[in-house]
């Protein structure tokens, strides 16, 4: 599913009447698309709509498109927008195989197979034999690498990035925004990132959209 | 899984709550005035409020009911007020909360059985003090429990209370900032309780005002805690009602319909009363304020708040304890600390009658509770659909059956079972059972599921999961532990419930509370204890399984601990 460029319509979203950001763009496939503004300007909300979860106090109109397929008509479960927020938020009651297991199209079938899938992946983020570690135990660079890896298992077809190296110390957060571009583009994904930090936009080497300002 | 479901569930939840109230109120108001066409009796009358009116010593029932809902309220939310103004956000505070709170899901019944086994003349505290220091051979003849203004009676409801309003106001503390408008006050140079008071208490108040009408609504009609330490010549209102309902007389139906009226008249009467003091309390707490006094000297009321907490605490386990001793005692004479000899006799004597009152209370129990988590979780699904978060008016629905006095309402709610053949059904008394568990499964399943991180959903739906996947692998999984504790809150809730099951159950369908009380009475100790002591060990067993179960699932998933 991969391998489709993300096309935001005309996507406007207001709150209350007032319009909190207006976005038209087409995001090519290994492009990442910075929205920046700061706390509280709504530029998450952009990446909730995208997504199919925007609050009901939100308004918004436009549309998504992924290729040539609408995405703003279908429900979130089948828009496959692979999400990362600012924290892991790995699922606590499963292992980290699991987590990555859940994450795996039930298309791929057989056990072998999966779990192949699953060392594999934890292999591409240096995390060989981690799978059956409980998430909580792992440190805070690992656990994101794990959401990183999980996202890319599930076949996404985009990525959308909610300020996910805000809480990372400095020399993980380049590390890891490396790690995520690189993913990105070998995986031929469209990307939009939201950030507060110029250092992001910098590093995402795209173009930037401003928002709240 | 079919996702209309959760569309369904507000107005379900609303039924059950709101139902058979509803239809209970009518089928005790129109009895009350002579209209009952069943009978045949289809003309407006006074004449069974009249005779309920020259029923000797109905006044003083009526004054004591009153009184037990005003005096108990009044005292437990004073020291649940003055314990958390003195050391809510303390160490010890947290330690003593998790002596109380435990408390909470003792039955009724069993803490006020225990309180009887404590300070009756022949009880554990007589029993410790003799005859070194009161010289008695034998046990005085001293009318404690039972006595005739009720005041063992209030002090049994007042230590079940407590747990009871502590928790509310502990659910309803982080929405106040108490530990800043402390220091703000400590700044200005005030006492903790007077900065308490006038800073943190009106909002504080607020939050915990239905439950509180709750506490004055249940006081001035319970029927089990009455009949055990309740006075008897004249019984509080509720006792000889429900001695009225039983009667097999079919004719004694109106009167019992009037009695019924009255109860309510009662409740709503302390409950106005109440609203009045809240008034009272609210300007002498101005006045006060205007006074600018500072009442830095506090220490030791904070420090006899601490002394009461304790104390209610220490009563109701050693209630529980002198339960545990009587259903196992041998020989035990007066006035002996300790039994002589201990022995499994009263157990085994008991047990084959046991077995089907055991089984009644798991079964109704076990359905009421389940019946009210699904109805809960499908309400609030419903909120998240909606993105509208219940509101005061949801909570009142909530809050409905447990502000109208059980015994005016079931009743009439009895006589529609009665006409539709439904009486001592198993599915009526789960019914009549889940009325009364669901607010407290809502009350307590509510919280976490609302403070649920919703972006695990986003991120499930990001992975291509499907709204029923989501739900049944990560979010239910994920409240898992506060499900089981909503559930064993829900259990607990059912197999105390006593005039629900009397009167729905209509003596055919007993449970394990319902025997107990039935032998307060009689006066056998060692069986009492036995009943009581099961009765207190079932929401117990129910709390263990809540706190194993996951933390033998999730042994390895550090986060999921609490």
């Amino acid at each position: 599913m991969a391998d489709q460029q993300l096309f935001l319509d005309g996507v406007s979203i207001a709150l209350n009447g007032r319009v909190l950001l207006a976005v038209s763009h087409r995001v090519e496939v290994g492009e990442v698309l910075t929205v920046m503004g700061p706390s509280g300007s709504g530029k998450s909300t952009l990446l909730a709509y995208i997504g199919g979860f925007l609050d009901r106090a939100f308004s918004a109109t436009g549309k998504v498109f992924s290729g040539a397929e609408e995405l703003t008509v279908l429900p979130a479960e089948e828009r496959h927008a692979g999400i990362l927020f600012q924290d892991p938020l790995l699922f606590p009651h499963m292992s980290v195989g699991g987590n990555l297991l859940f994450a795996i199209p039930p298309s791929i079938k057989g056990r072998a197979a999966r779990s192949a899938l699953v060392q594999e992946a934890l292999e591409g983020v240096g995390l060989a034999g981690a799978a059956s570690r409980d998430p909580d135990t792992l440190s805070g660079g690992q656990k994101a690498r794990v959401a990183l890896a999980r996202v890319l298992l599930s076949a996404p077809r985009m990525l959308l990035l909610d300020e996910p190296f805000s809480k990372l110390d400095a020399e993980l957060r380049s590390q890891m925004r490396e790690l995520v571009f690189a993913k990105a583009r070998t995986s031929r994904l469209p990307v939009v990132l939201v950030t507060h930090d110029e250092a992001d936009a910098e590093a995402a080497g795209g173009p930037v959209i401003r928002v709240g300002q | 899984m079919c996702f209309m479901l959760p569309r369904l569930g507000p107005p379900l939840a609303i039924a059950v709550l709101a139902g058979p109230i509803l239809f209970g109120l009518a089928g005790t108001i129109l009895p009350a005035f002579g209209y009952l066409p069943a009978l045949g009796e289809t003309d407006f009358t006074l004449a069974h409020v009249e005779k309920l009116a020259v029923q000797p010593g109905i006044v003083m029932s009526g004054l004591i009911s009153l009184a037990a809902g005003l005096v108990t309220t009044a005292v437990s939310l004073g020291m649940v007020m003055l314990f958390v103004a003195g050391w809510a956000g303390t160490r010890i505070f947290s330690r003593i909360q998790h002596l109380v709170s435990p408390l909470l899901s003792v039955p009724h019944a069993a803490a006020a059985f225990g309180l009887a086994f404590l300070i009756a003349p022949s009880g554990m505290i007589a029993r410790i003090a003799s005859p070194w220091l009161t010289g008695w051979e034998r046990p005085p003849d001293l009318l404690i429990v039972n006595d005739p203004i009720g005041l063992s009676m209030m002090a049994g409801l007042i230590v079940k209370e407590i747990p009871f309003l502590l928790l509310i106001a502990l659910a309803a503390l982080p929405q106040v900032d108490l530990l800043r408008t402390r220091a703000l006050a400590a700044s200005l140079g005030y006492g903790r309780i007077a900065g308490f008071l006038h800073g943190v208490w009106p909002p504080l108040y607020r939050q915990m005002r239905l439950a509180v009408f709750a506490v004055v609504a249940f006081a001035t009609s319970v029927v089990d805690v009455a009949a055990i330490l309740g006075p008897t010549t004249p019984a509080p209102l509720a006792v000889r009602l429900v001695g009225w309902m039983n009667d097999p007389e079919l004719s004694m139906r109106f009167f019992a319909s009037a009695g019924a009226l009255l109860q309510l008249c009662v409740t709503a009467a302390a409950l106005l009363i109440w609203i009045a003091l809240e008034r009272l309390g609210a300007a002498m707490l101005r006045r006060l304020r205007r006074s600018g006094l500072r009442f830095r000297r506090d220490a030791w009321l904070r420090r006899a708040a601490i002394a009461a907490m304790v104390a209610v605490a220490i009563t109701v386990l050693a209630g529980l304890a002198a339960l545990a001793i009587w259903s196992f005692a041998g020989l035990w004479q007066f006035p002996g600390a300790l039994p002589e000899t201990f022995t499994a006799k009263t157990w085994m004597k008991t047990a084959p009658r046991l077995a089907a009152p055991l089984s009644v209370t798991l079964i109704v129990a076990a359905l009421s509770t389940a019946l009210a988590i699904a109805l809960t979780l499908l309400c609030l699904m419903r909120e998240n659909e909606t993105g509208r978060i219940a509101g005061r008016r949801a909570l009142l629905f909530l809050y409905l059956p447990l502000l109208v006095p059980q015994a005016a309402f079931l009743f009439g709610l009895q006589l529609l079972f009665v006409f539709t053949g439904g009486v001592a059904s198993l599915p009526a008394l789960v019914l009549a059972h889940l009325t009364f568990v669901m607010p407290y499964v809502f009350l307590s399943l509510s919280d976490p599921w609302r403070a649920y991180d919703r972006r695990y959903e986003a991120i499930a739906a990001g992975l291509g999961k499907s709204r029923s996947a989501t739900l049944l692998r990560v979010r239910l999984p994920m409240l898992s532990r506060a499900i089981l504790v909503a559930a064993a809150v829900g259990f607990a809730v059912s197999v105390g419930q006593y005039l629900p099951t009397v009167l729905i159950g209509a003596g055919r369908l007993e449970t394990i509370t319902t025997e107990a009380v039935a032998l307060a009475s009689g006066g056998n100790r060692r069986v009492i204890g036995v009943y009581a002591f099961l009765q207190m060990l079932l929401p117990a067993a129910g709390f263990a399984v809540a706190t194993l179960v996951p933390a033998l699932v999730f042994r390895n998933r550090r986060a999921m601990r609490v």
